[in-house]
């Protein structure tokens, strides 16, 4: 027995070691081509965005190392740091208002319009979601201008005296830009919370339903709670919606007037691209990327499921 | 093969015949071989796309491969075009200052030799002109031409001034502001000026400085020549009277959130009396507003003054590695030069076609605006009037420079002076990066 099973012990280390060693290639195949994409796609630009960022460069000439007085620029240059209180301005109607309403909308499809309603009020709420930022843009560029359906609406139930361009005035052109976001990423909020209210155990509602819990209760005590994770990624989406924006300020605003919608991302498009300070506007986006990590992050620590 | 070859010694005959008769000898042409010539047009103005098409029509072995870009996407998109394997034979050029650093852009002064382009007007090329070093313009050797050369004035909507009583065109600033006063006061809004996303009032602005000041301190600005300020008395004059329109509610109370094709269209609908702008719009008006627009160049501020307006060539130029440069140039040459090409320049350009002085401006219908643009041009020259458009400057003075204050100053949140101090700053700032 000793001799029959001493090979056996003996010799089963090095197929082990070797389904390991096969397990782990063909781990690396699998994960090849997705690496291969990412490393070409996303690190390699990055890489290459914070080279140029120590540079002074125009995009064709010579280039001229600056240290880090790009950084030193972006950090002391008023109207950059204007572009990025703005941007977290937008935060409040790119977040707040898409995820606050779609929590209210998932609330009132789960218990009132159940069945073909439901089905229908989710593809209506989803359709801006899968209009292009632009044509959204545009479109609403139409409705805000002074002659538009907004300022016909107002006049016609007697706001006539609130009627503006409402893009091109100074206190409201950011609030109308921050609002095209809302509606834009209301689809994509209301559909991930309402698919997560299904997933909520049901029994949940009917425990609080017999402790006496009122509507607001349920809502506060059971769904909240219930769509951590779902809100989790509304949040996360929105806030780097709002920071990184720049489809729908450049269709709508430019940036105007007087650059109060300007926001990072149309900065950094214009410096490198019209002022063809590439080494700058790198310097921006590396600062751009730095502030959406540093804001997601903490979003994501507070979302995470709690430890059971 | 036989009509083949007939058709092939009759282009070589058309060429050498129109080539001797309109150029220096030896000037390049663009042979009897098939050429297309890659061309990067600006969308939405379809005279480069007529002239080609007539281009053709006359030297059949010339085809052109056309590509268009948006003004603010040509201004961007240029020096990596230009930089690429296929560079252009022509381009659309809204800036040259940093093609001609990074070479980028054929020297054009063997073509300026060979064609004989030293009988144009030298006035016509200055600002097609800049030194090596990419400053100042206004200098050194030819990096482009114009296909023709605009000039921007007032263009009114005859209904409405007939309304207010005016039969003439004023003569003075303060006959201008008494006609925008009697427009207000009979509920027409006096001028029809979009300011978003770019300053359209940049218009006004720089005709008021026409009004108030020599134009030389401008174009040296804008032509980047060492110490040159946009911020002098004169032009602090000019904004301060911008402003007190502004006051005055004679811009529409939305311009920051009207832009050029709205504005267009609320012109042509007949909301305002006056309109600034350029005669790339004449040939559009006397078809949308026929018999219903006039044109009047900028009045000075003291009777019988110098009239002074921006007047700037539509640029175009040649790639350093183009393929077909020679044929490219005679294009340009041919442009200016041919009889039926001016025709077609004004026709739907609406421009001055340039070229020598002794060659006829086309004839255009009588009481037109072509035709009212056309004879201020012929003033403007006289009066040595012409400047190169502000937001010129630098590749960025428009977005960044003139656009944000001007949108505070018509919104009342900056003034005057703090308008032009903006501008400068931000020039200084573009200059020294």
């Amino acid at each position: 027995m000793t001799d029959t099973s001493m090979p056996s012990l003996r010799q089963n280390p090095r197929p082990r070691n070797s389904r390991r060693g096969r397990g782990t290639l063909v781990a690396w195949l699998f994960i090849a081509p997705a690496l291969l994409f990412y490393t070409a796609f996303v690190l390699i630009p990055i890489s290459m965005t914070a080279y140029y960022s120590l540079l002074r460069w125009n995009g064709i000439g010579a280039m001229q190392f600056r240290g880090l007085q790009n950084y030193l620029t972006v950090l002391t240059e008023p109207d950059l740091l204007t572009t990025i209180g703005n941007a977290f301005q937008l935060v409040l109607y790119f977040t707040v208002l898409p995820v606050g309403i779609g929590l209210g909308i998932a609330q009132v499809i789960r218990t009132h319009l159940g069945g073909p309603f439901g089905t229908t009020a989710r593809t209506i709420l989803f359709i801006p979601q899968v209009i292009p930022l632009v044509a959204a843009g545009i479109a609403w560029s139409w409705m805000l201008a002074s002659n538009g359906v907004i300022n016909q609406l107002l006049s016609a139930v007697g706001l006539g005296g609130w009627t503006r361009g409402w893009l091109g005035d100074f206190d409201f052109a950011l609030p109308a830009v921050g609002i095209i976001g809302a509606w834009v990423l209301l689809g994509l909020c209301t559909m991930l919370l309402v698919t997560g209210i299904a997933k909520i155990d049901p029994t949940l509602y009917e425990a609080a339903k017999l402790d006496g819990a009122s509507g607001w209760d349920e809502f506060v005590n059971v769904t909240v709670p219930g769509l951590r994770q779902e809100i989790g990624v509304c949040v996360t989406v929105t806030v780097i919606a709002a920071l990184a924006s720049f489809d729908i300020v450049y269709v709508a605003t430019g940036g105007g007037p007087g650059g109060v919608t300007n926001v990072p991302g149309l900065e950094i498009y214009r410096l490198a691209f019209a002022h063809r300070q590439v080494g700058l506007a790198s310097a921006l986006a590396i600062v751009l990327m730095i502030l959406v990590i540093a804001c997601i992050l903490p979003i994501q620590w507070l979302m995470r499921e709690p430890r059971k | 093969m036989g009509v083949t070859s007939l058709k092939a010694i009759g282009v070589v005959a058309a060429l050498s015949v129109s080539a001797l008769s309109a150029t220096a000898y030896a000037a390049p042409t663009c042979g009897a071989d098939p050429v297309v010539l890659n061309s990067y047009f600006e969308t939405g103005f379809p005279l480069p796309t007529r002239l080609a098409e007539e281009f053709t029509k006359q030297f059949p072995n010339v085809t052109f491969d056309i590509k268009e870009d948006q003004f603010a996407n040509l201004m961007e998109n240029s020096p990596r075009v230009l930089a690429g394997d296929n560079a252009p034979d022509l381009i659309r050029l809204p800036s040259i200052s940093d093609l001609v650093v990074d070479g980028l852009l054929k020297n054009l002064d063997g073509y300026f030799t060979d064609f004989g382009w030293d009988k144009f007007p030298a006035s016509q090329l200055v600002q097609l002109r800049i030194n090596e070093s990419g400053r100042p313009r206004g200098e050194g050797s030819l990096y482009s031409m114009g296909l023709n050369y605009s000039l921007t004035g007032v263009f009114y909507n005859k209904t409405l001034a007939a309304q207010i009583g005016m039969t003439a065109a004023p003569q003075t600033l303060a006959e201008l502001d008494a006609l925008l006063e009697k427009a207000k006061a009979a509920g027409i809004q006096p001028i029809q000026e979009w300011n978003a996303p770019n300053a359209g009032l940049a218009f006004p602005l720089q005709n008021l400085m026409g009004a108030y000041g020599d134009p030389t301190p401008i174009n040296d600005w804008i032509f980047q020549k060492p110490g040159a300020t946009i911020d002098t008395p004169a032009n602090l004059q000019a904004t301060q009277h911008l402003e007190k329109w502004i006051k005055a509610g004679y811009f529409p109370a939305d311009a920051n959130s009207l832009d050029y094709g709205a504005n267009m269209g609320q012109f042509i609908g007949g909301t305002g009396l006056f309109l600034f702008n350029g005669d790339w719009e004449s040939g559009n008006l006397d078809k949308q507003m026929a018999g219903n627009a006039g044109f009047f160049l900028m009045p000075p501020a003291v009777a019988g003054a110098k009239h002074a307006a921006m007047s700037a060539p539509l640029t175009y130029g040649i790639g350093a590695k183009a393929k077909n440069a020679d044929c490219a140039a005679y294009f340009l040459n041919w442009v200016a030069t041919n009889e039926e090409a001016r025709k077609i320049n004004v026709a739907v350009g609406g421009s001055n076609p340039g070229g020598p002085p002794d060659l006829p401006i086309p004839a255009v219908a009588p009481g037109s605006v072509t035709e009212a643009t056309l004879t201020a041009g012929n003033v403007l020259a006289g009066d040595n009037g012409a400047m190169d458009f502000i937001a010129n400057a630098t590749g960025a003075i428009f977005a960044e420079g003139w656009t944000p204050p001007l949108q505070l100053l018509v919104g009342g949140r900056t003034d005057a002076a703090a308008v032009l101090k903006a501008v400068q700053a931000e020039y200084e700032k573009q200059l020294a990066r």
